[in-house]
């Protein structure tokens, strides 16, 4: 009998290999895969088995961690003026995942990042627990607040820039939602989420609007068309006449295009006809440009694409397709143009930075638990929408706005302040509550230091009153005069 | 003693070296190697040294000690290996349960469903001290393997009523594979592999003859005449009763490859191989299609992450999630995460423990251990000198073998999961218990079977018949 006890010891020795096979596979070759895999709850556990890095603002954390006492999460993220800060920092949820910078820069402030390999070394040598480090950002808390404030229980956002730089200064947007009602695993937690989730509430109070929302950018996007005029030399003398009949009917069509009550528009200046906000000068423009250059000059200011600050802001959009009528209703950000607040406070910031457009960023530097930087940003050009002379000619006709304009309640006394105001309709047929938007910048001695972009989506003001200039501006008024206030203390 | 007597075959006076010493060596790792996974666990769950350290070591070397005594008086010439692999896989699990106690996850859980949460491993080690009291009783009482030969025909019928019984009592986790009487409850199924391998040792060795040798060729195979026929279609028809009755699938698996294995060694005849493959392929294929329960676990051996994802059970992608988050050195004991495979994590599942905690090493270095007992087993019966022993050695060896690939592979997914526990490893008392009266009787063989024959009388006709050789 000992020939087929031989082949059975030889069919066990297969049983045995066979699993010893399987075991490499799934231990080994696998192994990363199931490690990370959606389903693993072991990342989360270890994400929140030591205290998160922090987010910093102006050298103060804007969140922290708590110790939980729970099974599987040791410590739970807590956030400082949390709405405030939201549209910022993001959330991290145990039940939930996390978002923009916590998602993002999850590896540092979890310290499980590479470039962190040689102190969770050290720890380990030395028996300490990980830890994780810190994301600093470039946001400036007064402004913040300022944004944050001025928005109040109004619907919009504010997005505010350092022109030279690109770094943002504020990032605000309403309604908002406390990330640390949802950083647990609770079934208040859990009720929190659903509550924010938009089916539950038509506010969408989890939706980044600075970065994540477009809107129409009603005249404000006057300042691009502008820009697009002088670049291509359409106009060089911004207090010449324009050829501008009033009324203007829209080409290929017998509708007259309205001006917002009785202004002077007929053969405007440029800067008369940006002062009073003139629709048919500047819808006129557009369609003599073409829309291929008022493109070409939106995208040189970033629309059609996405950016990353790192968290990812939306394109906003200047289409390609439309036809003439819709190229000059575009041209005063009325039709299928649609900007999100930091696009538009990137066209303040390039214009205030004599036509240099700088990338926007809000990560200044990535810290490691011992205070090396491990990673600083530096500020680089996205592009030059206009020339040194033109941004200068543009500025001047910014200025004017708010000196006498439709932007004077954005004035600081002994500050130049540029803006532009605009109230873009919405709904079909204009049914709804217009957008009330307003950019502008302040200028020092040494250039701006902020550029800025408000837009209120709607609020309880009676339909008649919203404008840019009466909604928006004074938002970005006490935006700006924030950070000037920090820039001066400095 | 001339050259004509060295150990060349297995019949000869001078036998192996007994190998008692080296047991004994190989018992004093079996024990340290426990007690220093304890130690591990426990500083690695609250940073000191679990309680019940000194009693743990003393409890596990006493048994240990206990086993060897018995061995060397009454089964002097036993393989060395049997009782130390047992020992160290009986330790660790007891460390491994222990461990799962401490879980305060699994503490959550059983509080969520409204149970008390008590702690197995004193439990465990309670069994595994009447498991060796099994043992010491098996190697005291059967004085000879052989004796078991006479109760052929009431294994079967005990093997049968132990297969039965389940029937009559409520299932449980979706399969009725238990006895319950008040808290007490036993698998009778894990002692029915013992006493079926008996019944076919003894039935196989009056039959071979008439089933190697009574058949028909037909298209290159051997059939059988329906007379002989007959017991492996009872058996067959059985296991797939007990599939589908106590939807418990790695039983009938076990028995049936039992079965076709004993018949092939018995027989040598490869046609019963084909014949076992072609029932139980058309068997399981035939259940998959008509048992949901077995159909469920199909799935969620092909699918697992989409079976959990879809609110089905989760334990089979649980316990891939576990042994991939251990990698190949794993997170060391007590500090995986695998009590999230939920309920079954300290019986069909602790294997996922020792993959998160121990790793690919320390799984791999399981596997081999169960290998090797596997391997000690077939050794003895080729070492055996009986066609009974034979046959019981295998038998025991294979089922041992089946067990530990269809529990290891359903868990780590190589195959579907069925719902058996891992040797010596896995929480609950019959398991424990029954594989300890399994490695006795193996043991009591290999003494047999490695014991130097009694030397021929010396009578004046033998002198001068023997070859002499210059």
């Amino acid at each position: 009998m000992n020939k087929p006890l031989r082949r059975i010891a030889i069919f066990c020795g297969l049983l045995v290999l066979a699993l010893l096979v399987r075991d490499n596979w799934i231990q080994y070759v696998q192994a990363d895969e199931l490690k990370n895999h959606e389903g693993n709850h072991r990342v989360l556990i270890a994400r929140y088995s030591q205290p998160r890095g922090n987010i910093i603002v102006d050298g103060q954390p804007i969140t922290g961690s708590a110790e939980t006492g729970g099974i599987d999460f040791k410590y739970k993220r807590t956030y400082k003026d949390g709405p405030m800060w939201a549209p910022v920092t993001g959330y991290a949820s145990q039940a939930y995942d996390a978002n923009q910078i916590e998602k993002i820069e999850d590896e540092i402030l979890t310290g499980n990042d590479d470039r962190l390999f040689f102190n969770r070394t050290i720890d380990m040598i030395t028996g300490k627990k990980q830890k994780g480090g810190d994301v600093i950002t470039t946001l400036n808390r007064k402004a913040q607040e300022a944004a944050f404030e001025g928005l109040g229980d109004k619907k919009g956002a504010v997005a505010a820039l350092d022109p030279r730089t690109g770094k943002i200064l504020a990032l605000a947007s309403t309604p908002s939602y406390d990330p640390s009602k949802i950083a647990g695993a609770t079934s208040k937690d859990k009720e929190a989420w659903l509550g924010l989730q938009p089916k539950k509430s038509k506010d969408d109070p989890m939706l980044n609007r600075a970065l994540r929302q477009t809107y129409p950018p009603g005249s404000t996007f006057k300042v691009v068309t502008a820009a697009a005029a002088l670049e291509n030399g359409k106009y060089t003398d911004i207090d010449g006449p324009t050829d501008s009949p009033d009324p203007w009917k829209l080409p290929l069509s017998t509708q007259p295009l309205p001006n917002e009550g009785n202004i002077p528009c007929k053969n405007a200046s440029l800067r008369q006809a940006l002062r009073y906000s003139c629709n048919t000068v500047f819808g006129k423009l557009g369609d003599d440009l073409r829309q291929d250059k008022v493109r070409e000059e939106a995208e040189k200011f970033g629309f059609n694409e996405t950016i990353d600050t790192p968290v990812r802001a939306y394109a906003s959009v200047y289409p390609e397709d439309m036809d003439r009528p819709g190229n000059a209703m575009s041209a005063i950000g009325q039709f299928d143009n649609r900007a999100t607040p930091l696009q538009m406070a990137m066209v303040a910031a390039a214009v205030a930075n004599d036509g240099k457009l700088m990338k926007p960023y809000m990560v200044d530097s990535l810290r490691a638990p011992n205070l090396n930087t491990i990673e600083q940003t530096d500020p680089e050009q996205m592009s030059q929408p206009l020339s040194s002379e033109n941004a200068q000619k543009l500025q001047s006709m910014m200025e004017t706005v708010v000196k006498e304009g439709t932007g004077t309640s954005a004035q600081i006394p002994d500050v130049t302040v540029g803006g532009k105001t605009g109230t873009a309709q919405h709904g079909v047929a204009n049914s709804k509550n217009p957008y009330a938007w307003f950019i502008s910048y302040a200028k020092g001695d040494d250039g701006s230091p902020v550029a800025v972009a408000v837009v209120i989506e709607g609020s309880n003001t009676l339909r008649g009153d919203i404008a840019g200039g009466k909604l928006a501006a004074p938002i970005a008024k006490n935006v700006m005069k924030a950070v000037l206030e920090t820039e001066r203390d400095k | 003693m001339s050259s004509s007597t060295t150990n060349t075959t297995t019949i000869s006076t001078a036998g192996p070296p007994s190998r008692r010493n080296t047991e004994l060596a190989m018992l004093v790792f079996a024990v340290i190697i426990p007690v220093f996974a304890y130690a591990n666990a426990g500083l690695a769950l609250s940073d000191e040294m679990p309680s019940g350290m000194l009693s743990y070591g003393l409890g596990l070397g006493l048994l240990a000690a206990v086993g060897h005594l018995v061995v060397r008086k009454f089964a002097p010439y036993a393989d060395p290996l049997l009782l130390p692999i047992a020992t160290l896989l009986n330790g660790l699990g007891l460390v491994l349960i222990w461990r799962l106690d401490q879980s305060r996850r699994l503490a959550q859980r059983a509080k969520d469903a409204g149970m008390a949460f008590s702690p197995s491993a004193p439990n465990q080690l309670i069994y595994s001290a009447l498991g060796v009291a099994l043992f010491v009783g098996v190697l005291i009482l059967l004085k000879d393997h052989r004796i078991l030969q006479r109760y052929t025909y009431i294994s079967m019928v005990v093997a049968l009523i132990l297969l039965i019984l389940p029937m009559f009592f409520p299932a449980r986790f979706g399969a009725r594979i238990w006895i319950t009487l008040g808290s007490f409850s036993i698998q009778p199924g894990e002692f029915a592999k013992i006493i079926i391998a008996v019944f076919f040792s003894g039935y196989l060795m009056v039959k071979r003859d008439a089933l190697a040798l009574a058949s028909r060729r037909f298209m290159g195979l051997y059939l059988p005449r329906g007379r002989d026929l007959g017991p492996i279609l009872v058996v067959w028809g059985m296991s797939i009763l007990i599939l589908v009755f106590e939807t418990d699938l790695g039983t009938s698996l076990l028995f049936f490859g039992l079965f076709v294995v004993m018949l092939y060694v018995a027989t040598e005849r490869t046609s019963w191989i084909v014949f076992g493959l072609l029932m139980s392929a058309a068997g399981a294929v035939g259940v998959a299609t008509f048992e949901p329960h077995v159909q469920s676990r199909v799935d969620a051996w092909l699918q697992p992450f989409e079976v959990a994802k879809n609110g089905g059970s989760d334990q089979i992608a649980q316990a891939l999630m576990a042994f991939g988050s251990g990698g190949v050195f794993g997170t060391g004991l007590g500090q995986g995460n695998s009590d999230l495979i939920g309920f079954a994590a300290n019986s069909d599942f602790i294997l996922a423990t020792v993959g998160e905690e121990l790793g690919l090493a320390g799984t791999m270095g399981l596997l081999l251990l169960y290998g090797l007992i596997v391997e000690r087993g077939v050794r003895t019966a080729l070492a055996a000198r009986d066609p009974f022993g034979k046959l019981l050695a295998i038998g025991l060896s294979a089922a041992f073998a089946i067990q530990v690939f269809v529990v290891a592979g359903g868990v780590m997914g190589l195959i579907p999961l069925t719902g058996m526990t891992m040797p010596f490893i896995a929480q609950g008392g019959s398991s424990v218990i029954a594989n300890w009266a399994l490695v006795a009787i193996l043991i009591k063989v290999s003494d047999t079977a490695r014991r130097p024959a009694p030397a021929p009388a010396p009578t004046t006709d033998a002198e001068m018949t023997q070859v002499v050789r210059p």
